[in-house]
């Protein structure tokens, strides 16, 4: 069994966001890049899934669209337990353009599970592991928050509002992983990272695609006008706040 | 042409979510002048259909097989793209919950149509379709525009209000043609929260985090809760530590909130964890540490010892009721 983790590269969660060029573009100036979060995590699952010698896991590949400036955080995947990387050469542009890469990827190799995360940090789009299950015409379970293997056969349980659903599928199948799937990510250590110099890190030339959208401009929230502090000694205040300036109770 | 809602029912009830999207289609199909389609999925009783009509929808569309009774991400977006087709849909509008998130993006393939996900208001025009959304999980907006003649647009949930526009409703049964390639994805077993209020569907959350000190402390926001009639939430570390369920945590990689008021107790306000409840009408934040990053979000604070500002509030709440 071969799994694939679908890795998107995002500026650090602390990062101060800032935009240049008339407000179209992020300011890259100072960013540190990190593996998105849930796909750090999906990538933890993959490997302890692979180490469990009760399952019949060959190998984890980890793929990303992107150009050569997100390598760094490729290896990184690599330090952590992947077994090798593909990189699709080109800037992602949008979830559709991503997905659509990421399509022929799994077309020209063969995966029987392919982890994406819900969403990436910096856009939010939640997109890009559906569009690309419904590209393949397979089934996709979303919002997994923990997966197993029994006997070849995946053990999902999926997140549903207000419960949660213990489900199987057909393989091959896109796992849109969320929160849960592994508890920690797993961190690289030095033997980690000196093996992942020497992994195979293949890059392939994108294929032509368009873009269905495309984000215009940016905007910061406007500044919320600063904290009224109320005395602990006079709780009731708070009360009294609540009901007649916020009128929220 | 035509709006289609996709609504979503647990055990055949709707719930206020389900009418803000539909409120949320109604004003669109109103901009776009045209008419608003909702489809209903599974089974649900003729009376509660008809409440979609109360926010709007002109026409419901119910669709009941045995074989749709729990969600299947091929199965249903083949559902709604059948329907899409038939009533000539331009746009779709989903529900950015964990059935919109799934769905969505299979639906923006299938139908060859831009998706602008966690959109938080209506477009801001029709012709270029610009929407503004979220982006670095809620540091920033984004101005977006949607270049496909056919869209796809999944709502933030609790970004809009619910607005009553009574129709008098076409109501009409829609029998999909789905292959059992379709369907490869099985539900052993559903594991239901029972009686519990719903996190993203409160308006009210009272939340603690590490500087509750103890599982112990909980009883506290617990009486609070209950006397508002409030949801429990909580930072990440205390749902990892095991001190509450995993469900309560907001934040970037928990759950996303936006109720009309959010009760910060013991948490320090770190980015990741305001990304989750940034979205709260009002904040109150009671901590011992004057400079801890929740004032800065926070509307009303408290600088004090939750343990003691905790049960003094829930009674200043209770006199304030009786
Ligand atoms: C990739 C990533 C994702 C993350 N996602 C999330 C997320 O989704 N949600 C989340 O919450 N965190 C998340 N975190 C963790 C986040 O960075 C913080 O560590 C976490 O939010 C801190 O939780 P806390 O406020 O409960 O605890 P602390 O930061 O330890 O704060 C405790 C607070 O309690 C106060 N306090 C102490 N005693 C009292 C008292 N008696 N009365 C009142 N106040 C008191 C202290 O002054 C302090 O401000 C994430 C981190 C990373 C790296
Ligand atoms: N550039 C990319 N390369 C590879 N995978 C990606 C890329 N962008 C997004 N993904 C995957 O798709 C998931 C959802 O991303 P998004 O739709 O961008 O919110 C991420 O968690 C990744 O698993």
């Amino acid at each position: 069994m071969k799994i694939l983790v679908c890795i998107s590269n995002v500026p650090d969660t602390t990062t101060k966001v800032r935009f240049v060029d008339d407000n179209t573009r992020l300011d890259t100036n100072g960013i540190q890049w990190v593996i998105n979060p849930w796909d750090e995590l999906a990538l933890t699952r993959a490997l302890q899934l692979k180490e469990d010698k009760n399952n019949a896991v060959e190998s984890v590949t980890v793929v990303h669209v992107g150009g050569k400036g997100s390598e760094p955080t490729i290896r990184k995947a690599l330090a952590i337990g992947a077994d090798d990387a593909i990189r699709v050469n080109a800037e992602p542009q949008d979830a559709w353009f991503v997905a659509s890469q990421l399509a022929e990827v799994v077309q020209q190799n063969e995966f029987d599970i392919i982890f994406a995360g819900i969403e990436s940090s910096d856009y939010n789009g939640a997109a890009v592991g559906g569009m690309l299950s419904e590209l393949l015409g397979v089934p996709s379970i979303s919002a997994v928050s923990s997966m197993d293997l029994e006997n070849d056969q995946v053990k999902i349980i999926r997140d549903i509002d207000g419960g949660k659903e213990q489900m199987t599928s057909q393989l091959p199948l896109v796992v849109i992983a969320q929160k849960g799937i592994a508890i920690e990510p797993r961190i690289a250590n030095m033997r980690g990272i000196m093996m992942a110099r020497k992994k195979p890190l293949n890059v392939v030339e994108p294929v032509e695609k368009d873009t269905l959208v495309e984000f215009v401009d940016y905007e910061l929230p406007q500044a919320k006008p600063p904290c009224k502090m109320i005395d602990p000694e006079n709780v009731q205040e708070l009360v009294d706040l609540l009901q007649n300036e916020a009128k929220v109770i | 042409m035509a709006i289609l809602v996709y609504t979503e029912h647990w055990d055949g009830q709707f719930k206020k979510s389900t009418f803000e999207l539909v409120s949320y289609a109604s004003k669109l199909a109103e901009a776009a002048n045209t008419q608003t389609v909702a489809l209903s999925i599974g089974e649900v009783e003729e009376d509660n259909l008809r409440q979609l009509a109360d926010y709007g929808a002109d026409k419901i569309i119910s669709v009941n097989q045995q074989n749709l009774k729990y969600v299947d991400n091929q199965a249903y977006s083949s559902v709604i793209q059948q329907v899409a087709d038939q009533e000539e849909a331009d746009i779709l509008v989903l529900a950015h919950n964990n059935t919109g998130k799934a769905l969505a993006p299979r639906l923006s393939v299938r139908l060859q149509a831009a998706l602008g996900s966690e959109v938080n208001q209506l477009p801001a025009s029709l012709d270029p379709f610009m929407v503004n959304k979220k982006v670095f999980s809620g540091k920033a907006f984004a101005n977006v525009k949607l270049k496909t003649d056919r869209k796809i647009l999944t709502l933030a949930q609790n970004s809009f209000g619910i607005y009553e526009n009574t129709q008098e409703p076409v109501i009409e049964k829609f029998e999909p043609t789905l292959s059992d390639d379709q369907l490869q994805t099985q539900v052993a077993e559903v594991e239901k929260h029972r009686d519990k209020l719903l996190l993203t569907d409160a308006e009210l959350v009272v939340s603690g985090g590490r500087g509750m000190k103890t599982p112990e402390n909980w009883d506290k926001l617990k009486a609070l809760a209950d006397e508002l009639g409030a949801a429990l939430a909580c930072s990440r570390p205390v749902s990892d530590e095991g001190w509450r369920p995993h469900e309560e945590h907001t934040g970037q990689t928990g759950k996303i909130i936006a109720p009309d008021l959010y009760i910060a107790a013991g948490i320090s306000g770190a980015i990741q964890h305001i990304a989750g409840v940034s979205a709260a009408k009002y904040i109150v934040a009671i901590n011992t540490d004057q400079d801890a990053p929740i004032f800065d979000v926070a509307d009303y604070g408290i600088v004090g010892d939750a343990m003691k500002v905790l049960p003094e509030l829930t009674e200043a709440f209770r006199k304030a009721r009786s």
